[in-house]
């Protein structure tokens, strides 16, 4: 098959000495950039990009791509270690992350992490070489509608995120949905929201600002709080045995996560507009709600860590699709990929496989070597990260702080974000306080922005008419599972109740 | 209405003539620390591409001592960066890289106090033209086809673009007043997201940066229309301009590099150099043919008296558009 032909001359360019060895430091560059708190792959193609002009354009997509997939496995590192999400990405891998590194478990969640982001990496490029046309088409009928539903959807499983108090879920989704709308509104060009008319608002909130500021300062306050500092992350210790003991632990428990992981994140991933931070918090809201034990999420379950973290490895090579074949990014990460290509000489676009089949394969080549090698270097780096966990909180909670602040910092270089992150860190404390789940405020950080506009444009698209969430053929169906998703609670209150009552 | 640039196309070689002079000039000023290089919009897009480029050919060459710090500062329509300019604390050290939002928001929000004539002018890097586009399953084929056909419609025609008072809406507001053309207007995000809707057939028409729609046009998902630039476009001889069509009208997005207001002579000297060098690279002028964008080349006077011309412009467009 011409298929396989390709993939293997591109596997054979991804293995040439200059790029494999680009691969290599990308990869690992890539993993410290993304354990590193605030900065993401974003940053890091961003920083490196004009690198990149030094060596040929097929070299060069490679070592960005490798970063890109680099900092997909370093964003766990300091969501389990440390508590912080290391990048947007990895915000769901904190839920269960933290928990399992505070039970001392911190090398099975890391092991999960990786073996999860290895296979939802390759099962993502595996999809990606049969199904690149066929796909591509795919993204193209999702419109704003069919956008929104999915994004409703989303959110239908937020409502389970939360725990059993659904008021308190709603709530918070609510005040995350608010603190998303704060800046400029692009459907009707002004300004919306900028509280107490400070500048820095229009720019909107940050995810990431809320982010840090919840689980970096907000989480280490609780902690020290409930601990009187004498936290104890019961002796981590990490050997050769232990590793593979980890290995075969993750791969018993955290199999259903990765699977579930790998192909929703990859299916969000290709969606133009949506990209790995909503298919990870999707993936983790899923497996939580299909799983047989959902009340060990938020705990530490293995497959609370492997399904976000196989989704944003699988979502990051799914969202490579639009931007190869349509010339659209599918995240803020390829948007810069994007920027690249141009400056390479190179058109994405529709055109792209065949005018430079060279350029696509050696990079589709390049997805199968980089996984493999990162999922190398991760394993081979995890004793460094488990041998942070064993230093002292007192030291630990400066360390957090002043990571916090100079990652939220080194995202947008403002100070304006900076007494955000304090902020929410003080409100995130307070909140948990009262029993807030604060997991679905910042959820819908993240999703509100995409929800929002795609549900005003389809409302224009049909003249305020909400039947065209219903009588189209791909938004109808995800529109009414998410409802009846939502009103499921409801449905199983009022069957306790009725018992209750005729008693 | 006259929104035509300036009649310096073709003179790009007199322009980069022009800078050379400086070079003597700028040796006396270097920079002292990173250069903050504040692109209006948000990543991606058309000025976040042409900065990058910009930074990269920078870089290649070692052309500064010290290196340019690209940040996105797209918040509240380019309001973000141009507060960040005018309140710039080292106007030496600042510059940005605009669109045409450099012109519309300080006119849409009064509020934020911003004279972009306070502004220093560096280097126009090319000017942007715009182009309406359809989809070819549509069945149309010209620009009489298009009118029809949105005429047959009669108001539930869908085109999208980048949101009220942008450039497309500006460009889509003039056809359909000149026209009397009943247009259901969808805003989106960025030109990257309209390009993809009119490509799924979502939409049904848009006005785009010929770089932005490129790629389907040379795969003949889309069919250009109509051009809003003073002359055919050398990529797009077959069609025609709005100009032949006995409208007095066109318009570009302006690529050019603006430093902070309050800028030392010496330091914007230095800068006009180094981005006049980048300029008369041959990959800049490989970019400028390859995306379609035009030369302008303008010297400082010219540049200030543009912009006076483009924000009475802009003033007027908009206030016919808002009413």
């Amino acid at each position: 098959m011409e298929v396989f032909s390709s993939l293997a001359d591109g596997i054979f360019l991804a293995l040439m000495p200059i790029n494999l060895m680009l691969i290599l430091i990308g990869v690992t560059v890539g993993l410290f950039i993304g354990a590193m708190p605030g900065l993401g792959s974003v940053n890091g193609v961003a920083i490196l990009l004009p690198i990149t002009f030094l060596v040929p354009p097929s070299s060069a997509i490679i070592f960005l791509a490798a970063i890109y997939y680099g900092a997909m496995y370093g964003g766990a590192i300091s969501s389990v270690t440390l508590g912080i999400p290391g990048a947007s990405t990895a915000v769901a891998t904190t839920f269960d992350g933290r928990p399992l590194a505070l039970q001392g478990r911190a090398s099975l969640a890391l092991v999960t992490a990786a073996l999860a982001s290895f296979v939802g990496g390759t099962v993502a490029t595996v999809l990606f070489t049969l199904f690149a046309p066929l796909l591509a088409t795919m993204a193209l009928s999702f419109g704003p509608p069919e956008i929104f539903a999915l994004m409703l959807l989303a959110f239908a499983t937020f409502v389970g995120l939360g725990g059993d108090d659904i008021p308190k879920t709603i709530f918070s989704i609510c005040f995350g949905l608010v603190l998303a709308t704060v800046g400029f509104d692009t459907i009707s060009g002004e300004p919306r929201l900028v509280l107490f008319d400070i500048q820095g608002f229009l720019r909107g909130i940050g995810f990431i600002v809320l982010a840090i500021g919840v689980y970096g300062i907000g989480e280490m306050i609780w902690t020290i709080e409930q601990t009187r500092g004498e936290v104890t992350t019961t002796n981590p210790k990490m050997t050769a045995k232990g590793l593979i003991a980890d290995s075969k632990e993750a791969t018993k428990k955290g199999w259903k996560g990765t699977l579930i992981g790998s192909f929703l994140g990859f299916f969000v991933g290709v969606l133009p507009a949506a990209g790995a931070t909503p298919g990870s918090l999707m993936s983790y809201g899923v497996a939580k709600m299909l799983s047989r034990t959902p009340q060990e999420y938020g705990k530490g379950s293995p497959d609370g860590v492997a399904a976000p973290e196989a989704a944003n490895n699988s979502a990051s090579t799914g969202s490579m699709l639009p931007m190869l074949t349509l010339g659209i990014p599918g995240s803020p990460t390829t948007a810069i990929l994007l920027g690249g290509m141009v400056i390479w000489g190179l058109t994405p676009g529709p055109r792209l496989f065949l005018d430079q089949s060279e350029f696509v394969w050696g990079l589709i080549g390049s997805f199968y070597i980089s996984n493999l090698a990162a999922v190398l270097i991760n394993l081979a780096f995890i004793p460094l990260f488990v041998w942070m966990l064993r230093m002292p909180f007192t030291i630990l909670a400066p360390l957090i702080f002043v990571l916090s602040i100079v990652g939220g910092f080194a995202a947008s270089r403002s100070m304006h974000d900076l007494w955000l992150i304090v902020i929410f860190g003080l409100g995130a404390f307070f909140m948990r306080k009262f029993d807030y789940p604060l997991a679905p405020a910042v959820l819908a950080i993240v999703l509100g922005p995409i929800a929002e506009p795609t549900l005003r444009q389809s409302l224009l698209l049909s003249s305020g008419d909400p039947m065209i969430f219903f009588n189209r053929p791909i938004a109808g169906p995800i529109t009414v599972i998410a409802i009846f998703l939502i009103l499921l609670p409801a449905f199983k209150l009022l069957r306790r109740k009725k018992p209750a009552a005729a008693n | 209405m006259k929104l035509s640039k300036r009649l310096f196309l073709g003179l790009a070689v007199g322009g980069t003539l022009a800078t050379l002079p400086i070079s003597a000039l700028a040796q006396e000023w270097q920079p002292t620390r990173p250069i903050d290089f504040t692109i209006m919009a948000g990543p991606g897009g058309g000025a976040d591409q042409i900065a990058r480029f910009v930074q990269s050919v920078v870089e290649a060459n070692d052309m500064t001592n010290r290196p340019l710090i690209p940040t996105n500062r797209g918040g509240g329509s380019g309001a973000e960066a141009l507060l960040h300019l005018n309140d710039a604390r080292d106007p030496d050290h600042t510059l940005m890289v605009t669109l045409n939002s450099f012109y519309t928001t300080p006119i849409r929000q009064e509020a934020l106090g911003i004279d972009i004539e306070t502004f220093t002018p560096i280097t126009m890097m090319g000017v942007d033209p715009f182009v309406l586009w359809v989809h070819k399953d549509s069945g149309i084929t010209d620009f009489d086809g298009f009118l029809a056909k949105v005429r047959e419609m009669d108001g539930e025609y869908v085109m999208g673009g980048t949101g009220a008072g942008q450039e497309d809406s500006i460009v889509i507001a003039y056809m359909a007043g000149v026209y009397d053309l009943d247009i259901k207007y969808i805003p989106y995000d960025g030109g990257g997201a309209v390009a993809k809707d009119l490509a799924g057939q979502q939409i049904m028409a848009t006005v785009n940066n010929p770089a932005e729609a490129k790629g389907f046009y040379e795969a003949g998902d889309f069919i250009p229309l109509l051009a809003f630039s003073d002359t055919r476009m050398d990529a797009y001889p077959d069609v025609p301009t709005i100009k032949e069509l006995g409208h007095d009208f066109s318009y570009y997005n302006q690529r050019a590099i603006v430093g902070a207001p309050g800028m030392s002579d010496e330091a914007a000297a230095y800068y006009r150099d180094i981005f006049g060098q980048v300029y008369a690279s041959d990959a800049w002028q490989d970019y400028l043919v390859s995306e379609s964008l035009s030369p302008l080349p303008m010297d400082e006077a010219e540049t200030r008296a543009y912009w006076a011309t483009q924000v009475a412009n802009h003033r007027q467009l908009l206030s016919e558009i808002d009413g």
